[in-house]
Parts: structure tokens; sequence; C-alpha cells
């Protein structure tokens, strides 16, 4: 910036306050319109070369500002100074909620706010072009900068404390109606002060280390409690992408399991077709000749076809490698039964059955088969057949299901964030 | 540029009026406010001392609106219930009129209009909107001010004005308008909002610590 070639820089000067005669420094220079004591805290007229008192401080409790005033630091690229220090506080079904606003001051820039509720924290800047969707507050949603913003609140907030100085007037007990929108981290926010004046701002919020860190605080902010209007999810965007990954994990998947499918040989290895008849023999057993089973380790599938009617049996298998005597069981109940009632014709259960084992390394193997079935039933005719590298789908459905679990949780987890933070709106 | 000298008929010093669209000055050395007319200078008022204010703007300031540059060559400061703003006229390149609003550093630059319908002030409610070029501007402020003080040259004689007010608004592009109603006939004025990187000014005041 080129010097000022007509008038000398600004200077600092300070107010002498008229009730208890403590001299208060103004950092605001011209701006500043009221200043309050930093001995009393009674309010005055910086405007008036007189100094006069607009305000008398009452309140026994004195608020203390976690930044102090004449902070000054970098907030968002723009050197500021703290300059103004208020607690406003909004009351919902008799509960008083407080918030305590930073005044930020720049001598080149328009003021802004630093704000904190519960240990979070917003810089706001007033709005030069008004949102879409009104340009006085109601609670439909707002757009601003190609951003839509969700109503959030609107309450009648009052100034319960004030400090430092302001480039306008300032009472405790100053009355004006906020709508807050948000749309994280950002948050749209409307202020009518009675017929006169509407003034849009907008807030971004800032993690506490943040300004910690920007300001250079000694010492660690308070911890944020609860969660804030326009706090960002933490699995903002995280939920999107394990979403997308997922996503491609299962295409992933599919694709593995068309080509499994169209590559599975479905060789017949055995077939052999047995009698079991329960009267000779409740229980029976039989051993097949051994068969080849050939290729890497695939998945077998035994296949029984019976000739049941209204009738049951138990088969059990016990596939077993002739040379290492590895075996693999699997036991089926096959039952079919049909019949007529009230006309109706019924089935229930099936004459055939079949049955996978899944990675069966190749070798040569016989089947050992048990059969079972009640005393009084009539013999059973039923065919065995051994397929060798068969399609199986269960890998895959067990795999989709992995696959999708993180990112439901993921999910879960930012709904129950979204329910908390919007619990404190007025649509909670 | 048509500089015209005269001099100050209260005390004697050298005026100049820089524009030639200048109507009114203030004489540097006795605060004069001295107003042009055909044939001479003739003194119209005193101004006092100005309020002590902190606009980074001052007389002779440079910058650039739009493609335009332009160089601050008077002012008109307000005072109202919340503090104080100035009107600085600006003169742009190839010598059109303008105003530079600063409102505790917000800035805004509009132009007098003309031909345009303009609402009266009962009907300038807030949240109101008016339809002007094409462009939906809505009430979102109405102040009652009262002149302040002036400094410079201005297009107009404008020195004894008591209250005023003044209705502004804006748009969803970033559209300014403000409606002076001091006057019979309101006058319209129609810009922008600016901020303080756009206008790239130069010879700005400084500040003690910045």
């Amino acid at each position: 910036m080129v010097e000022a070639q007509g008038r000398p820089p600004v200077s600092v000067r300070s107010v002498n306050c008229p009730n208890c005669g403590a001299a208060t420094a103004v950092r605001t220079f011209g701006h500043a319109v009221n200043v309050v004591c930093q001995s009393c805290r009674s309010i005055l007229d910086a405007t008036n070369p007189g100094v006069t008192i607009l305000q008398r401080y009452t309140d026994a409790v004195r608020e203390e500002p976690l930044i102090p005033l004449g902070t000054r630091g970098k907030l968002l690229d723009i050197e500021c100074e703290v300059v103004g220090f208020q607690v406003r506080q909004i009351v919902v079904d008799d509960v008083a909620y407080q918030w305590r606003e930073y005044l930020l001051f720049n001598p080149y820039r328009e003021f802004r706010y630093l704000t904190e509720y519960a240990g979070h924290w917003n810089v706001v800047s007033t709005l030069d072009a008004l949102p879409e969707g009104g340009p006085t507050p109601d609670s439909s949603a707002r757009s601003y900068g190609g951003q839509r913003y969700r109503h959030f609140q609107t309450a009648e907030a009052t100034t319960t404390f004030v400090l430092g100085e302001f480039p306008w007037q300032i009472r405790v007990g100053d009355m004006t109606t906020g709508s807050d929108y948000v749309a994280p981290p950002l948050m749209l926010s409307a202020e009518v002060d009675a017929d006169k004046e509407v003034t849009w701002s907008l807030g971004r919020y800032l993690r506490a280390d943040e300004i910690w860190t920007s300001l250079s605080l000694p010492g660690k902010p308070p911890r944020p409690v609860g969660v804030f209007a326009n706090q960002p999810s933490p699995s903002q965007g995280a939920t999107r992408a394990m979403w997308r990954n997922a996503a491609l994990l299962v295409v992933l998947a599919t694709v593995l399991w068309i080509a499994h499918l169209a590559s599975a040989r479905g060789k017949e290895a055995f077939a052999q077709t047995y009698v079991f008849d329960p009267k000779t023999a409740q229980e029976a057993s039989l051993v097949t000749p051994v068969f080849e089973l050939d290729g890497r380790p695939t998945a077998v599938q035994i296949e029984t076809a019976t000739s049941l009617d209204n009738q049951w049996m138990f088969v059990g298998y016990a596939l077993v490698n002739d040379e290492t005597g590895q075996a693999f069981e699997v036991a089926r109940d096959v039952s079919y039964y049909h019949g007529v009632e009230d006309g109706e014709s019924w089935t229930e259960g099936a004459a055939t059955d079949a049955v996978a084992l899944p990675s069966v390394p190749a070798g040569r193997y016989f089947l050992r088969i048990e059969t079972e079935g009640e005393r009084t039933a009539s013999p059973v005719r039923y065919r065995v057949r051994v397929v060798r590298d068969v399609p199986t789908s269960l890998w895959f459905i067990v795999a989709v299901v992995l696959i999708v679990i993180p990112p439901i949780l993921a999910s879960r987890r930012a709904l129950l964030f979204e329910r908390r933070r919007w619990q404190e709106s007025d649509h909670g | 540029m048509t500089s015209r000298a005269a001099n100050c008929p209260n005390c004697g010093a050298p005026l100049v009026y820089r524009w030639s669209s200048s109507v009114q000055t203030v004489c540097e050395y006795c605060r004069s406010i001295v107003v042009r007319t055909d044939v001479d200078v003739k003194k119209v008022g005193q101004v006092g001392d100005l309020p002590y204010d902190a606009s980074p703007i001052q007389l002779s300031t440079e910058g650039r609106y739009g493609d335009k540059g332009f160089v601050v060559a008077g002012r008109i400061l307000y005072q109202y219930e919340q503090g104080t703003w100035n009107e600085w006229r600006i003169v742009l390149d190839g010598g059109a009129d303008g105003w530079l609003s600063d409102a505790q550093n917000a800035f805004a630059v509009s132009f007098l209009t003309s031909g345009l319908k303009i609402p009266t002030l009962s009907q300038a409610a807030l949240g109101r909107s008016f339809v002007w070029n094409g462009t939906s501007f809505t009430v979102v402020s109405r102040t009652l001010a009262h002149y302040a003080g002036v400094e410079g040259e201005l297009p107009f004689e404008y020195w004894d004005k008591t209250d005023v007010t003044f209705v502004d608004l804006r748009s969803e592009g970033a559209d300014f308008a403000t409606i002076d109603y001091s006057d019979e006939a309101p006058a319209l004025y129609i810009g922008k909002a600016v901020d303080f990187d756009t206008l790239r000014l130069r010879n700005v005041r400084t500040f003690e610590g910045w």
C-alpha cells in the first residue's frame, strides 16, 4: 500500500471513563462508537469528545473472554485484532443458551465475528449479496453461491454482556431475531433489527485448535461439547468414499463370480444308481469304486436323484481321498411328499438333492454312502452323481456382505451424527 | 480535466476546482463551503471539525472499479443512530461521477440513475423488492441519518441538509442500490457492493500499529 499523501497516520487514542476515571485504549480508531470501560464496565459513547455514559454495568457476574481483547492473528487469511466481545443468549423451552461473539477488526476490511458456543467456533462475515429463496428470513431453505442451506433455527437473541468496543451502538438487553441455515461447514445467518435492517452473514466452522494456532493463544482450547449446527460430520465425504470403494469391490467380486461361472467345467467324475430297501436294512452303508477328481482344487457337487414318493431318506456322504484318507463329509435329508387337501394339491420337499463341497484338491477319491429310512417304507432307487468343478456362489454372497458392512456402519454413524445435529434445531 | 481557479471569497486563499463537474468545494484553509456559479464563487457555509473517523479512504485516494480507474474528489459524512458512514465522491476515467460508500469498511460503488421509477419512502418497506434494468433489488435497510460534514469537491450544493432518509437495497448478485429521500424528488443510485481487494486502492490512510 502506498504511503498516505494526505493526512498523517490515524493515531491510537483512549477514552476516560466519567464513572471511574480509568482510561481505556480504543483499538478501532474512529470506528469506535461504543467503548466499554475496561475497569467499571460502563458502556461509553466514544463518538462524543466529552464521553458520556450510555449504560452502567450492574451484573454481579463478569464474563471473561477466552480470547483476550487485543489478540491479533490471521483468521481465514485476513489479519485481525479482537476488539469487542459480547455474550448473547436465546431462551428455548425456558432454557437459556449462551454463546460468545468476538468482534474482529482490520482497518481496511469489514468487521468480522468469531463466535463460540460450547467449544464450537465460527468465523462470520457479512454478505454483499442476498441468498436465493427470499430476502427476509423464514424457515424454508436458502441458496447462496450455488450451495443449498437448510433452515436450522430462528430465535430471538438478547445481548447479556459486552466488553471492548463496537462500531455501532450496543447495549446489554439489545434484542434481534436471528435465523440460521446450515450446509456444514458453512452457516448462513440472517439478523433482523426490527423493521430497520436485515443483515445476512456467512459463518465458517473452524476447529478450536485452528483458532488457537491462528491467534497464537496459550494452552489448549476447551473441548467442544455435542454437535454444532454447522459442524462438519467426521464421516462427511468419508462415507461416500467408502461406498464408492465398496461399489468397486462388489463390481470386482461380480466380475470374478461371472468369470468363475463361465469357466466352471461341470465335469462328471462318477455316476451310479443304487437301491436302498429299508425293510431289509434300516441303515445301510456302501463304498463306491475309486474315481478321479482332476484339475485345480475346485468345488465338487454331489447330486442325489431318488424315486422317493411320500417318503423320506437320509443320505450321508463321505468323499474320501484314497491316497491320503482325507474325508469331506456331508449329510442330507431327502424327502418328497404330495397330496390333495380340500381340492388343492400340495407338495413338500423334492425327490432330488444337490450339495457342493468347496475346494476339493485333485486326487483319487471314493464315496462312502450311508442311507437310512423308515422300516415300513418301500425300496428307493437313487442315483448318485459326482460333478467336478461346479460353479459356487456362497463365497460371492459372503464377499458382498463383508464388503458392504463397513460402509453400512459408517452411514449409520453419519446418520446418528446428523440426528444429534438436528436434535438441537427447530426441526428436532 | 478542466481546472478552474478562483480565490476563496472568505479568506482569499486560492481555490482549485479540479473537476469540471464540481459545483461545491471546501476551502482548505478556512473551511468555508464555496459554491461555483456561472460568474464567480460565493461562500455558502462553513464546515466544523469533521468527527474523528477511521475510513481508510481520503481525498485523492485512487482505485479501480471494473475496467476504469477513479480518484476520490470529495466526501459527505453522515451520522445515524448506529454510527457514521462516508459517501466518497469519485471521478472515474473519462470524467463520470460516482459514489463510493464506506460503512465501517463495507464498500459499494454506485451511480446516479435517471428515468427509473422510484418507490415512495413508505412503499420501500424492509423486504420489499423492486426491479430496475432487469435486476431485482430488495430493501435491506432504512436509515434516518444526519449530514455531519463535507470535504473536497462535490457535484452539487450540499451543506445545509439536516435529516435525510436512505433506503439501501441489495440483489442476489451483489448489486447495490440506495435511494436518497432528502430532496422532494428521491434520487436512485445503482451499482455494486465491492470488497477492499477488488478496489485496488492506492494512497489510503495508514493506521498506527497496522
